[in-house]
């Protein structure tokens, strides 16, 4: 017989020691509940959450939102839905407008951006002040919100998309920025070396050694950042800089509730629509970034 | 056998080349879609800056104006009487997107359920509630500030709804996820033993994603932050009110002030979040998942 009898009172001890782990445990989750318990009622004083006006306000909402649909007839659909939609050359146009002022932020603020992220990187910076004070200038350019960026800019430059451009592409540089050089930190350095033992210099090194590394991964963020800046442009015509926004503002203000539902539609269908041909897009180039490795 | 550099000459070169096009080239028709492609972005790049006024006197006017008026303007910040008003505030933004975050963490978890493809057998619910919260999080937050403002009147209480109504759409995606990755024979484990409905969630499933949930609820919450931040310049309480009140009257410098505020605060509450990210759940993933989901 080679098992061997466990002495007695093992068993009696094993339940001691799981009834004190299991006591031990739920003192500490009754601490961790209370001490949750007390953020949510702080927060809740603090943030001023009354419920009876929310509930007083849910359906007013719920009121809000059916009239964002006119009634449209199945018989008269073609009528009624024209009728909707009466002013779609101006929506259209606005939406093109947003369009290309995220395709214009994404491509300056990609371009300044990428350019900034090789000084950006430790590994490419050359000097540590370089480094340091690059990532400072990311971080303040990506840590105010772009819609803040746009109404600075809207005071310099007026109403119109300019500000909105501007707005975008200094959040996007930020951003752009920061992850290009996780980038271009994570690259084999063995190619930099290769190019440097063969007399190139610093720019030769980058186009060389870095920028083929990095292309796939750098492709594939441009086209997720396009698909978040088609957002941003949606909204920072809410501060007057251009694009849909503005046109969802005054219909919201003025309380033209069938306009407003014509215009959310039209920017959830478009938003919808870029996700679908950004991830696509983006598979293509994770797929080359593979291929690279 | 070794072949020396110095022995190749330009015919054997122009032999290779024959013989392997593709090592000295791409083909044509890949160079020529290479071209077209990057052509045709500079040529829209080209349109889209005359197009918005990049290429007129004007935007250099506005240049000069921004840097000799705003810029200029914005330094040195001042208004320090006002800093305790201001941090105050800057408690009501983190207090509503805590709040918003919770709620809409609430709202989610039981529809993140029907949203799995491993939960709920009915296909057309389950495909039903992920598109439901696709189309709630395809708004921006200001957008729905911009109608709960209208339904419910100014305030914080318009914020946290925003707030709470986009982060049910994304914990909808993110939680269902995790619940789609769960490993199957714990559930299975808890049935046999004969577990009902349930139980085997409490004790199927909940262990598996908990650590999931709340470590995206957290990075959402820090999120959140920056967003409520910006909820009041539609007039849905935060500091954002207080930003856009100061700059649309022009007073710079104290708006400077709120900006460093807003700033230092969602620096302090990234590295809170961290590290409480890290000491509940040793979370050292990188973010790239839950990045996907946010419209920073």
């Amino acid at each position: 017989m080679s098992g061997v009898e466990p002495p007695r009172g093992a068993a009696a001890r094993f339940a001691d020691e799981y009834a004190a782990h299991r006591r031990r445990k739920r003192v500490y989750a009754s601490l961790f509940a209370a001490a949750f318990a007390l953020c949510v009622v702080a927060a809740g004083i603090t943030a001023k959450f009354d419920v009876l006006s929310l509930i007083q306000g849910l359906p007013r909402t719920t009121e809000f939102l059916i009239k964002l649909i006119p009634p449209i007839g199945f018989a008269t659909f073609g009528v009624d839905f024209g009728e909707w939609y009466w002013d779609i050359n101006k929506w259209m146009g606005s939406l093109l407008n947003t369009l290309l002022m995220a395709y214009l932020a994404t491509v300056l603020g990609t371009a300044i951006g990428g350019f900034l992220s090789f000084f950006a990187a430790r590994n490419l910076a050359g000097h540590y002040l370089t480094y340091w004070l690059t990532r400072r200038l990311l971080e303040i350019a990506r840590t105010v919100p772009d819609i803040v960026w746009a109404l600075l800019f809207v005071i310099a430059f007026g109403i119109g998309p300019l500000a909105g451009i501007l707005a975008i592409t200094v959040h996007t540089i930020g951003a752009q920025g920061k992850l290009f050089a996780e980038v271009n930190e994570n690259i084999n350095p063995l190619p930099v070396d290769g190019i440097r033992s063969a007399g190139g210099n610093w720019w030769q090194e980058i186009r060389y050694a870095v920028l083929p590394q990095v292309m796939p991964n750098y492709l594939s963020y441009t086209f997720w950042r396009l698909e978040l800046n088609v957002r941003s442009a949606t909204i920072v015509g809410f501060v007057g800089a251009g694009g849909i926004g503005h046109d969802l503002f005054t219909a919201v203000q003025l309380l033209y509730f069938a306009d407003v539902g014509a215009i959310l539609l039209i920017i959830v269908a478009t938003i919808m629509a870029i996700d679908m041909l950004s991830e696509r897009f983006r598979h293509s180039a994770i797929g080359k970034a593979s291929f690279a490795h | 056998m070794t072949i020396r550099l110095a022995d190749l000459t330009d015919a054997d070169v122009a032999a290779e080349r024959v013989r392997l096009p593709g090592a000295f080239s791409a083909p044509l028709g890949e160079r020529l879609r290479f071209w077209l492609l990057w052509g045709s972005s500079a040529a829209l790049t080209l349109y889209c800056l005359y197009r918005f006024g990049f290429l007129s006197m004007d935007f250099l006017h506005g240049v000069s104006k921004f840097g000799a008026v705003v810029v200029a303007q914005l330094f040195p910040p001042i208004g320090y009487g006002n800093l305790p008003m201001f941090l105050k505030v800057m408690g009501e933004t983190i207090a509503m997107a805590f709040l918003g975050t919770l709620l809409g963490a609430a709202f989610a978890f039981p529809l993140s359920f029907l949203a799995s493809k491993n939960m709920t057998r009915a296909r057309p619910l389950q495909f039903g509630t992920r598109r439901f919260a696709d189309l709630l999080r395809s708004f921006d937050y200001l957008i729905w500030a911009l109608i709960f403002v209208r339904a419910i009147g100014l305030g914080p209480l318009a914020g946290i709804m925003a707030i709470a109504i986009v982060e049910t759409g994304t914990f909808v995606k993110l939680y269902s996820e995790a619940i789609e990755n769960l490993d199957r024979k714990q559930i299975d484990g808890v049935a046999a033993v004969g577990g009902n409905g349930l139980q085997r969630i409490r004790f199927g499933v909940l262990p598996q994603v908990l650590p999931m949930m709340l470590s995206n609820t957290l990075y959402m919450f820090e999120h959140n932050v920056r967003s409520a931040s910006i909820l009041g310049i539609v007039g849905a309480g935060g500091i954002g009110f207080l930003l856009a009140d100061r700059l649309r009257a022009y007073e710079l410098q104290e708006a400077c002030l709120i900006i460093i505020v807003l700033v230092v605060a969602v620096y302090a509450i990234d590295w809170l979040s961290k590290i409480l990210r890290e000491r509940l759940i040793g979370d050292h993933r990188r973010r790239a998942p839950v990045d996907d989901a946010v419209q920073t």
